[in-house]
């Protein structure tokens, strides 16, 4: 059988970078392809030329037989090419059937048909198998059945390419498998699914073939995947052998650094306890909604809280305010590294001193030769990749946006207590290990470090002990010799539905 | 357009080389414009904007808002006049004109700050109490004063050159350096970068923001007591739309009403080229109706050069 899409040497370029050098491969009707790369090897690039978004400098484009002469999102979808991307693109406060019409509304004599408009909907939803009611409005669905919806949206405009970017960054484990039965049926249909996705587990559990990007090349091409191992996929995405990403290595562990006693908030109403030793990780796993971060909100001061102390080195720590923690010792790198941790529209320099410059300020007067020896020690130390210590933060890869939070706390002196919360989360294979190693660095040098982490592996891989919550709780706690992935995943697991109120 | 035109255009300077070629062009062919006379008097009808606009500056640079300024240059100016004139002290009625200005200002900022009310709401609501409070306390009228060392506030000279123009240069030199030099002008573009991270990054958002709103007021005071002295007497409609005037210089300026960027010398050039626009049009006798479109205009035009400029910085990422 012919090919239906085919990519011809495409190459783009941009001011300073080579985004995509000589891409040509091709896939066939009715088939999951899986496009695979570290954050920046062009990936986006290629689905931006594809949806018609972008142009290619050079390079072709076939569809069909039919060589694609696109010069608009508009000509993309003529061809039938649709490009679901991680930011859904519905509105809000219309409902499931509007969403699905939205620019055609089927009209009579002026006036729009709703019973058209509702019954021809549930009849497509029923037909793809998704269990959507058309007349809920689309801000009351959770973001799994707005996926659906921009689905189903795709495949009643006859989309015959629909691409996914990263469609599972943002659902729980059951809204995956819901997403990936249906990415089976519409594969059934003879639909072409283009799968962007770091996770190698749902690449391997969807995809027919995968294409694999290094920085901006073809790095591999496997029509099948029969035989292709995890380890080989991660040879090729980062051009190296990562044998063991998580690099643990066994250091000395000494007294207790934090103690956390009867912690309780609006969200966590039962006490939390827990301690951790100088140059301990400990890893916090559980569900989302198992009350991790808001537990580690609490802890910082960034909530407010309801009862307990938070003591570091027996020193109990003034509540609900991170100035206090900060002073103390304890820092917090946030979960949601866009809305809580980076200051946008700012230089790196001054996200990184803008907690430790009150040391060295005189009378409020800033030193800038200070700040800027600063900027440089922690972009050598931790290697932050950019042109310049005056480069807006916005414009760093998410690991290299991590890093400037690190080095945010790193140049505090004192720090004591380390609270990093899904420390990876958006960041590629190479920059993770690159944070690992920062977090070892640090717990040699006698910090306390607590991990949240919602990838069991990372927890697994990097911790020297696991506290397992589950509904607001610690539900049980893990030495990393006693680490057992089916017991850790069983106590996340509640045995019964208990709302967290 | 060429490139390197382009870059000049929508470079961090822009605004300043539009102004200097702007300045240049008017300065040839209108004439009597580039006159000492003129100069001066041009500098004298942007002080009050001028002053304002310095505060003003840190309030959007931390994503607030304030409309309440007119309104409190006003109330200041009458405070100064019936203060002065009530203890026979010129000294005293400015002590409680500066007071009752960082009042209002302490006002919103707290209300704002610790109660969590939108700026706009809040800064609109204080705008009409303290016109209110203005007009109560003269009875609507102006208030005439009886010491006519009042005026020397306004009419006297050093070097040449006015009193209130120094105080605007004062005042520009002190703002620049507190914005860029220090601790709190930092966190405060940090706070309007991102006001969440700033304060899990250990900055108290809230006094901060109280500290803002109060210097707010402490500046419209500043400028109503000038004010109060060159129009000779405490007027209570005086800076009737104020507010507007001086956050379109802060956006022409370059001034984000998202929050977190700013810079002095983009406000300066912002008060100038309101205050040219004016003085131009005055000198070639057109009619004062059309000047609000003329200044409607620059605005519109200033921001979508702005929306250029963050859109080719965009462009990178």
């Amino acid at each position: 059988m012919a090919s239906f899409l085919e990519f011809k040497n495409i190459s783009k370029g941009y001011p300073g970078v080579q985004a995509l050098s000589d891409i040509s491969f091709a896939v066939e009707k009715g088939a999951v392809h899986g496009l695979m790369g570290e954050n920046g090897a062009g990936k986006s690039t290629l689905i931006r030329i594809l949806s018609g978004d972008q142009s290619a400098d050079s390079g072709e484009i076939w569809i069909d037989g039919s060589l694609q002469g696109y010069t608009s999102a508009r000509d993309a979808f003529n061809a039938g090419v649709i490009v679901i991307h991680q930011e859904l693109q519905l509105v809000a406060e219309l409902t499931v059937a509007e969403n699905l019409w939205l620019g055609r509304f089927p009209a009579r004599a002026g006036m729009i048909d709703f019973k058209k408009l509702v019954f021809e909907v549930s009849e497509k939803l029923q037909a793809i198998g998704i269990e959507v009611d058309p007349n809920i409005k689309v801000a009351n669905l959770s973001i799994g059945q707005r996926q659906m919806v921009e689905i189903a949206k795709a495949v009643m405009l006859d989309a015959r390419i629909i691409a996914l970017d990263e469609p599972t960054s943002s659902l729980s484990s059951r809204e995956s498998e819901i997403l990936f039965s249906l990415i089976d049926r519409l594969k059934a249909q003879g639909k072409i699914i283009l799968y962007i996705s770091h996770r190698l587990d749902e690449v391997f559990r969807l995809c027919d073939s995968l294409t694999v990007l290094r920085d901006g090349k073809l790095a591999a091409h496997h029509s099948s995947l029969e035989g292709v191992t995890r380890d080989r996929v991660i040879t090729e995405m980062v051009g190296r052998e990562i044998s063991n990403i998580w690099g643990w290595r066994s250091r000395q562990i000494g007294q207790t650094r934090l103690k956390v006693d009867q912690l309780s908030g609006r969200i966590l109403p039962q006490p939390i306890s827990f301690d951790v030793k100088s140059g301990e990780i400990l890893g916090f796993f559980g569900l989302i909604g198992a009350g991790r971060s808001e537990m580690t909100r609490l802890l910082y001061g960034a909530d407010n809280r309801r009862s307990g102390t938070v003591s570091v080195d027996g020193v109990i720590v003034p509540p609900n305010d991170p100035r206090h923690s900060i002073e103390a010792g304890i820092v917090l790198c946030p979960e949601d590294r866009k809305f809580d941790g980076i200051i946008q529209g700012r230089s790196i320099e001054e996200n990184i001193a803008v907690s430790s410059r009150r040391h060295f300020s005189p009378f409020g007067i800033l030193r800038l030769s200070q700040e800027a020896k600063l900027a440089d020690t922690f972009i050598q130390k931790l290697r932050i990749r950019t042109p310049s210590r005056k480069q807006d933060i916005i414009n760093l890869s998410g690991g290299n946006q991590q890093k400037v939070i690190l080095g945010r706390w790193l140049s505090e002196q004192g720090v004591k207590v380390l609270v990093i919360d899904e420390p990876t989360r958006g960041i590629d294979v190479g920059a993770k290990a690159e944070i690992y190693n920062i977090l070892y660095e640090l717990a040699e040098s006698g910090i306390a470090i607590i991990v949240i982490s919602s990838e069991l592996p990372e927890v697994m891989g990097i911790s020297d002990r696991i506290a397992v919550m589950c509904n607001g709780r610690i539900a049980a706690q893990y030495e990393r010799e006693m680490f057992d992935d089916r017991k850790i995943l069983a106590a996340a697991l509640p045995d019964k539905t208990v709302a967290v109120a | 357009m060429n490139t390197s035109l382009k870059k000049i255009l929508l470079g961090e300077q822009g605004l300043v080389v539009i102004f200097v070629l702007a300045f240049a062009i008017v300065a040839v062919f209108v004439p009597n414009f580039l006159t000492e006379r003129n100069m001066l008097g041009l500098l004298q009808s942007v002080v009050t904007i001028g002053i304002v606009a310095c505060t003003m500056m840190l309030c959007l640079a931390s994503r607030d808002f304030d409309l309440s300024v007119g309104s409190t240059v006003a109330f200041s100016g009458m405070i100064a006049v019936m203060a002065s004139n009530a203890t026979g002290s010129i000294l005293l009625g400015l002590i409680a004109a500066l007071i009752c200005g960082s009042l209002v200002g302490l006002i919103n900022g707290v209300v704002i700050a610790r109660f969590r009310i939108n700026a706009l709401i809040t800064t609109l609501a204080t705008m009409q109490i303290v016109r209110g409070f203005a007009l109560i306390s003269s009875d609507g009228r102006a208030v005439g004063i009886n010491d006519p060392n009042f005026y020397q506030l306004a009419l006297s000279k050093f070097l040449g050159v006015p009193t209130p123009i120094w105080v605007m240069l004062v005042l520009f030199i002190a703002f620049g350096f507190i914005l860029n030099r220090t601790v709190f002008g930092k966190n405060i573009l940090a706070m309007g970068g991102n006001p969440e991270a700033s304060r899990l990054a250990g900055v108290n958002v809230v006094s901060m923001r109280i500290w803002i709103f109060a210097l707010q007021g402490l500046v419209c005071a500043i400028a109503g007591i000038l004010l109060a002295s060159r129009i000779t007497s405490g007027q209570p409609n005086a800076a009737t739309g104020l507010e507007l005037s001086v956050i379109s210089a802060c956006v022409l300026g370059g001034v984000s009403l998202a929050g977190g960027r700013a810079a002095m010398t983009g406000v300066i050039v912002g008060v100038l080229i309101m205050g040219i626009a004016e003085n131009v049009m005055n000198l070639l006798n057109i009619q004062a109706f059309y000047q609000y479109v003329v200044r409607g205009l620059i605005l519109l035009l200033a921001v979508l050069l702005d929306n250029l400029r963050s859109g080719a910085a965009g462009r990178k990422g």
